[in-house]
């Protein structure tokens, strides 16, 4: 069958099963947008800027277990989807972009709307690809599904000359494919298994610190049943929420720059710490040399090698998929059938209670100000834990990870590699489009939704009826509390003057808007909100401006050098 | 620690950018790199000369194996091999220097390629040390211009860098 280049691509993605692409059209991807009208398998959602169109991608991804799709033109539609692309990136999220590219002969001429998109992108994709022939274009994007899915995923952009989707040529979609220079380790190395289950069995003080790993490669399930048959304490990295369920007791809460006390402890005092789809980067642990400080083994599971002995060194790697690799950890304590000794993880879980006895969350639950914690909290109860929650960064991030308690993968989206603000209210366009009628919540605040704010009119278009929980404390929050407790109370270009009435704004984009003031009035203007399954609602709570995330471990400082709340 | 770091890649557009890309990315240190197709155009060998520490080092190659284009990475230096840099050097050759010159490209298994009235192209190859010593052995105000092609290096013996 003969096809063009453009009716080559959308054949790939109906083939890939792909339900959506976030694009934005333009000169160089017209004969692609042509193609996209004349089927109604792929639909497209035209969003109002590339950056979130690669969010909206990105956050489709992330609560699922697919590949999100972006389609952006060639010159600014690219260098605006960078950010999306960098942020998917530091994440690992599968997805694949598709950008169109000025003609293959104009190429280096500094044609209209032409930009080095291989160069640019580079860095910050798992891999790219400028198809120069249009009889490479199928296999090329067969390519590029397959390595944004295997091994450690990642985003892969595939550049298209325009010239290149008009020419035509014979379309086979290839089955399979096969790479001489890329194949992924699968299964743990048995010898190396074998000395984890060992140093497992004689831990004293064991524990089981886990990623975005865990949630990438859907082991949470596994991972739950070797932590309980083993009885260790585990905890999440603010990209591995979800991964072990936060309401269970075997739970220690979030470890690192704003982890809670008694799990920051443990990491530092354990004698023995299995590391699972974690990269120990420099907010999960600190200054490395303090780390060091204390002995412990390390066992770190990781599907990428490159991530092992990086910034910490371990005992005993472990290259593979992190599910199969638990699954035979379990498989081997089951036929060791020993236990760790008992009295030792007594004595260790009571070290840990007493840490825990600290209340390192608490908070003034009295105050006349409504606190941001209090939102977070009622939006957990609001939503019974089962809201996909998408953040963008900053305090209200934060507030977000510690106080909602994610019981399930894939219901935490956040931007916790890159730390891109914006990233909030596209991601949740692409939740509530992965999740129709779920409850999808965007937490913000004032300086990040206006990073992204065009996409209320993207909302409205789709009717996404996205709950947007608005943090409203008038100032870039966590620049201040780090100006505050760093830079002596100089708030250099911290305080945001002169906001939009953010109710008559959402409502100016034909959603609805609330202003919630007191926090006797934020359950009520939650449940409301709910309630309203076909609106999108935009709450605007005016939160304590002074409110500071605890605990903190200030940066290049030791992971329990904490400094903790005043109400402490 | 100097490292020679030999790699697969596969000869597409852009592979060498990928390359020197993660090595400027990542802050790590190049000293040379050379590059050029196998006896298997599909396919390029580079050669990489680094300095750094072994944890540096093994990033290095960790890194190097996660470009989707590279077939496989050794670290050469690890055990017995061999390596060789190629070396022009245009020398002033007047007067006494003239024979001065012939006889210091001898005794350094030169070979001269380029005769004119006043100046010698000579052609020398060795290790760096070699190359290094012989720049250092001859009058520095009679050179006119040097180019090197950097390191290539092999394994000794039965290892085999090969797909």
């Amino acid at each position: 069958m003969v096809l063009t280049g453009a009716e080559i691509v959308i054949r790939c993605l109906q083939e890939e099963k792909v339900e959506y692409v976030f694009g934005y059209p333009g000169g160089s991807v017209l004969f692609i947008y042509d193609e996209l009208f004349k089927q109604d398998k792929v639909r497209h959602i035209l969003v109002r800027h590339e950056q979130g169109a690669v969010h909206a991608a990105d956050g489709y991804a992330r609560s699922t277990e697919k590949v999100g799709v972006a389609l952006v033109t060639s010159g600014p539609g690219v260098t605006n989807a960078v950010t999306g692309i960098a942020t998917a990136y530091m994440d690992s999220i599968p997805m694949v972009i598709v950008s169109g590219q000025v003609p293959t002969a104009y190429i280096g001429q500094d044609a209209f709307q032409e930009v080095d998109t291989v160069g640019i992108t580079r860095p910050c994709v798992k891999h790219n690809f400028l198809v120069k022939d249009v009889r490479d274009l199928a296999a090329t994007i067969k390519k590029a599904f397959f390595l944004a899915r295997s091994g450690r995923p990642g985003p892969v952009l595939v550049d298209i000359p325009k010239d290149i989707s008009a020419s035509k040529c014979e379309y086979a979609y290839p089955k399979a494919i096969s790479m001489r220079s890329y194949n992924p380790v699968v299964k743990g190395h048995q010898g190396q298994i074998k000395k984890a289950v060992q140093l497992l069995l004689e831990a004293r003080r064991p524990m089981i610190y886990t990623g975005g790993g865990v949630v990438l490669s859907d082991a949470a399930d596994k991972l739950a049943k070797l932590v309980r048959q083993l009885g260790f304490p585990v905890t999440n990295t603010l990209m591995g929420l979800g991964g072990y369920p936060a309401t269970d007791k075997q739970f220690v809460g979030m470890l690192g720059m704003h982890g809670t006390y008694e799990a920051n402890m443990a990491m530092q005092h354990c004698d023995v710490l299995l590391a699972v789809g974690a990269r120990f980067d420099d907010r999960v642990i600190g200054n490395p040399e303090h780390f060091a400080e204390v002995p412990r083994k390390i066992i770190h599971i990781d599907i990428d090698p490159s991530s092992i002995s990086k910034r910490v060194k371990v005992d005993v790697p472990i290259v593979g998929h992190v599910p199969e690799v638990l699954d035979e950890i379990f498989r081997q304590v089951e036929s060791i059938g020993e236990r760790p000794e008992e009295k030792a993880l007594k004595a260790w879980w009571k070290q840990i209670d007493e840490w825990r006895g600290k209340d390192c969350l608490k908070y003034d639950r009295k105050s006349r100000i409504i606190k941001p914690q209090y939102v977070v909290e009622k939006l957990y109860e609001v939503t019974k834990g089962e809201a996909f929650v998408c953040s963008d960064v900053g305090q209200h991030q934060m507030w977000a990870a510690q106080y909602y308690k994610f019981d399930k993968p894939r219901r935490w989206m956040n931007s916790g590699g890159l730390g891109t603000m914006g990233f909030g209210l596209p991601a949740a366009m692409g939740v509530q489009l992965a999740h129709p009628g779920a409850p999808v919540a965007c937490v913000t605040g004032e300086g990040s939704i206006q990073m992204c704010i065009q996409e209320l009119s993207t909302c409205k278009q789709y009717r996404l009826p996205v709950k947007i929980v608005l943090l409203n404390n008038g100032y870039l929050g966590m620049v201040r509390q780090w100006q505050q407790l760093f830079h002596g109370n100089r708030y250099a270009e911290s305080y945001v003057d002169a906001l939009p009435d953010f109710v008559r704004l959402a409502e100016a984009y034909g959603h609805v808007g609330m202003k919630v003031e007191k926090p006797g009035d934020v359950e009520g203007a939650l449940k409301e909100a709910f309630k309203r399954k076909d609106d999108l609602v935009f709450m605007d709570f005016a939160i304590d401006p002074t409110e500071n995330v605890y605990p903190m471990v200030q940066g290049g400082k030791g992971l329990t050098e904490m400094i903790l709340s005043e109400e402490l | 620690m100097r490292h020679v770091i030999s790699l697969l890649i596969e000869n597409e557009a852009g592979a060498l950018s990928r390359v020197s890309g993660l090595f400027s990315a990542r802050a790590y240190n190049i000293e040379s790199l050379t590059v050029a197709p196998t006896e298997d155009p599909s396919m390029s060998r580079m050669t990489i000369v680094s300095v750094g520490s072994d944890d540096i080092i093994e990033q290095i190659t960790k890194q190097l194996n996660k470009l989707i284009e590279v077939v496989k990475v050794v670290d050469i230096s690890e055990a017995a091999h061999i390596e060789r840099e190629l070396m022009l050097v245009k020398v002033r050759a007047t007067g006494k220097d003239r024979e001065e010159m012939k006889r210091m490209s001898d005794i350094f298994r030169g070979r001269i390629i380029d005769v004119t009235e006043s100046t010698y192209v000579i052609e020398l190859t060795g290790n760096t040390a070699k190359l290094d010593s012989f720049i250092e052995a001859i009058d520095p105000s009679l050179i006119l211009e040097t180019v090197r092609t950097g390191v290539c290096g092999i394994g000794r013996g039965d290892r085999v860098l090969k797909v």
